[in-house]
């Protein structure tokens, strides 16, 4: 039984006191550094005599950071990460949204974040590590008071109104999941994780809590590598990676360029794979090169905690078609309602909105009650009592096998490049800007693209320019295109037809 | 090479490509970018990239980039 995330690190600190736990670029922490960070870390937190507080994380990529992660749960308080690259606009909202007493940063993001405004205290990961001192009595009080229901993280994804939402996420969704994760991968202390997927998500979690967890090894894939495919495939090599966890546009990168013909990532065991659609073409390739290894399609949006739902290829797939996104997680039961909240039975094979049920829903968003209970919402198939359900939003239905598919979005919501992404924040960010008097947002599926159509007094260019202001540049628009007017259908909405129509 | 710039363009307006020789090494292109970039390159260009192309030496100006695009015109 675990109620508590770091419940097995002293453990494995005991078992593995000098395997590395996690690898960065210019560092690396042992399973014994990472346990004595952790804990300098919450006993540093508890002396500011700051409790259950969201504790903004502000640092680059490095097992440092994860150290602070694990330090502010190991105080009873939850991390906010922030992503060192986030534009400052962002910042401030996610700033004002959690309000929180404290700021962790390091050498790299000092500077910026004396200058974000923050009310409450900046303090670097060296000047906490530089005391030596571990209060053993606090640390046990606080982990003894601690209930598997109590929040260990807020992360924000992207929001429909232009305000990123973030989502609060508790020790008992993150156990189950990890529990769940771990059965279907087949972690142990011999798995070596190359992370891909930022910090600042949940996506990260399929390897920081197994790694804590078995003692196994976690390397960052340096960002760089990431369009170098055959470096990227020699680091795999160099460090014996056995296990990654990417997005597909991470994998299709080595798959494209015939990378395979001169080097094979040949320590891959186990790959998993989520977050968009895999080209089979590409799939086919990794496939053949990788004859001896499980690839796994994982769903499962950020609400859900981390992912929710599994298939494990095991029958060869024909162009254009696509890959199931398969079955719950043990643990958690997925149901489609259609739009009058009926149940859409696994049999009709007919369409409905996937909602999950179980353990892994976050509690909610931060200081969001409307949208809160928009998506989370009551069972409407279980009136009996209170259960709450999270309506992803997403599309889907199940095939003549009985396997979950994925079939499309009920909103503006899109993945690009691996991020999940409202058009709405796009929009509303443009429209921001002075001058402007109207603005759509359109995803161009065929060519990957996002473009935005405008009205105002901008030219295109700028108009990109002035977004990489208020922007994360994975949402920047790829295409800027001024109209003298956004075109509306009859009733007074943005045609978004005519204005898909025009791009083709 | 105006075909070129006009890509590079596309990507990122604000950076002027006459000048600028650390397009990879100062991060003003990321690796999204470069494989968007390398896909409208094979398009325009009708060329091969291969991954022993990808390389930042070959994507750190746009004089670079277009070397490569001759180079790999020349293999055809």
């Amino acid at each position: 039984m675990h109620n508590h995330v770091l419940q097995e690190l002293k453990k494995t600190a005991s078992n593995f006191p000098d395997k590395a736990a996690f690898c960065g670029e210019k560092s690396e922490l042992t399973f014994r550094e990472l346990d004595h960070a952790v804990d300098r870390i919450g006993t540093y937190i508890l002396s500011c005599g700051i409790k259950k507080s969201p504790i903004v994380v502000y640092m680059e990529k490095s097992p440092e950071e994860v150290a602070t992660f694990f330090g502010v749960i190991r105080a009873g308080s939850y991390y906010v990460p922030i992503d060192a690259e986030m534009p400052s606009g962002r910042i401030h909202l996610i700033l004002e949204n959690v309000k929180a007493p404290l700021l962790i940063c390091d050498e790299d993001t000092a500077a910026k974040a004396a200058d974000l405004g923050f009310t409450g205290k900046i303090v670097k990961y060296s000047e906490i590590l530089s005391d030596e001192t571990i209060d053993e009595a606090a640390l046990t009080e606080v982990y003894n008071s601690s209930i598997d229901t109590d929040p260990l993280y807020i992360v924000f994804t992207s929001g429909s109104t232009g305000v990123p939402k973030g989502v609060v996420g508790c020790h008992r969704a993150v156990n189950d999941y990890i529990d769940q994760l771990s059965e279907v991968l087949g972690f142990s202390s011999e798995t070596v994780f190359g992370n891909q997927t930022p910090l600042y998500l949940d996506a990260c979690f399929k390897e920081l809590f197994p790694t804590i967890r078995f003692g196994a090894t976690t390397y960052f894939v340096p960002k760089a590598l990431f369009m170098q495919p055959l470096k990227l495939v020699q680091f795999l090599n160099e460090h014996k990676i056995n296990t990654v966890c990417w997005v597909v546009s991470a994998l299709t990168i080595i798959s494209k360029f015939n990378t395979f013909k001169t080097e094979i990532p040949k320590y891959l065991r186990t790959i998993a794979f989520g977050s968009e659609v895999f080209p089979i073409k590409q799939f086919r390739m990794w496939r053949e090169a990788l004859p001896e290894a499980t690839f796994t399609n994982l769903y499962g949006p950020t609400e859900g905690t981390g992912m929710c739902c599994y298939y494990r290829v095991n029958r060869a797939f024909e162009d254009g078609e696509a890959i199931p996104i398969g079955r719950p997680f043990d643990n958690t039961d997925i149901i489609l309602l259609d739009e009058d909240d009926h149940e859409v039975t696994k049999e009709s094979g007919e369409q409905g909105e996937i909602c999950i049920r179980g353990t892994s829903l976050t509690l909610g968003y931060m200081n969001n009650p409307e949208k809160t209970s928009e998506a989370f919402t009551r069972n409407p198939l279980q009136t009996g009592w209170p259960e709450l359900i999270y309506r992803t939003g997403d599309i889907g239905r199940y095939n003549e096998r009985g396997e979950l598919m994925f079939v499309s979005r009920k909103d503006f919501q899109i993945k690009h490049m691996g991020h999940r992404i409202e058009l709405g924040e796009i929009e509303v960010n443009a429209q921001m800007i002075d001058g402007i008097t109207g603005a759509a947002c359109i995803y161009d599926k065929a060519k990957d693209k996002i473009v935005l159509f405008y009205s105002g007094d901008k030219e295109e260019d700028a108009m990109k320019v002035l977004l990489k202001d208020s922007l994360p540049r994975y949402m920047v628009p790829n295409v800027t295109k001024k109209l003298d007017a956004i075109p509306l259908t009859s009733n007074g909405k943005t045609d978004r037809v005519t204005l898909a129509k025009s791009l083709e | 090479m105006d075909e070129l710039i006009d890509i590079l363009k596309e990507i990122h307006p604000d950076v002027d490509y006459a000048t600028a020789t650390n397009l990879v090494d100062g991060k003003i292109l990321d690796s999204f970018d470069i494989i968007s970039l390398v896909s409208e390159i094979a398009d325009k260009f009708d060329v091969v990239v291969s991954a022993e192309h990808m390389i930042p030496e070959n994507f750190n100006s746009a004089q670079a980039i277009w070397d490569l695009i001759q180079k790999l015109e020349d293999e055809e």
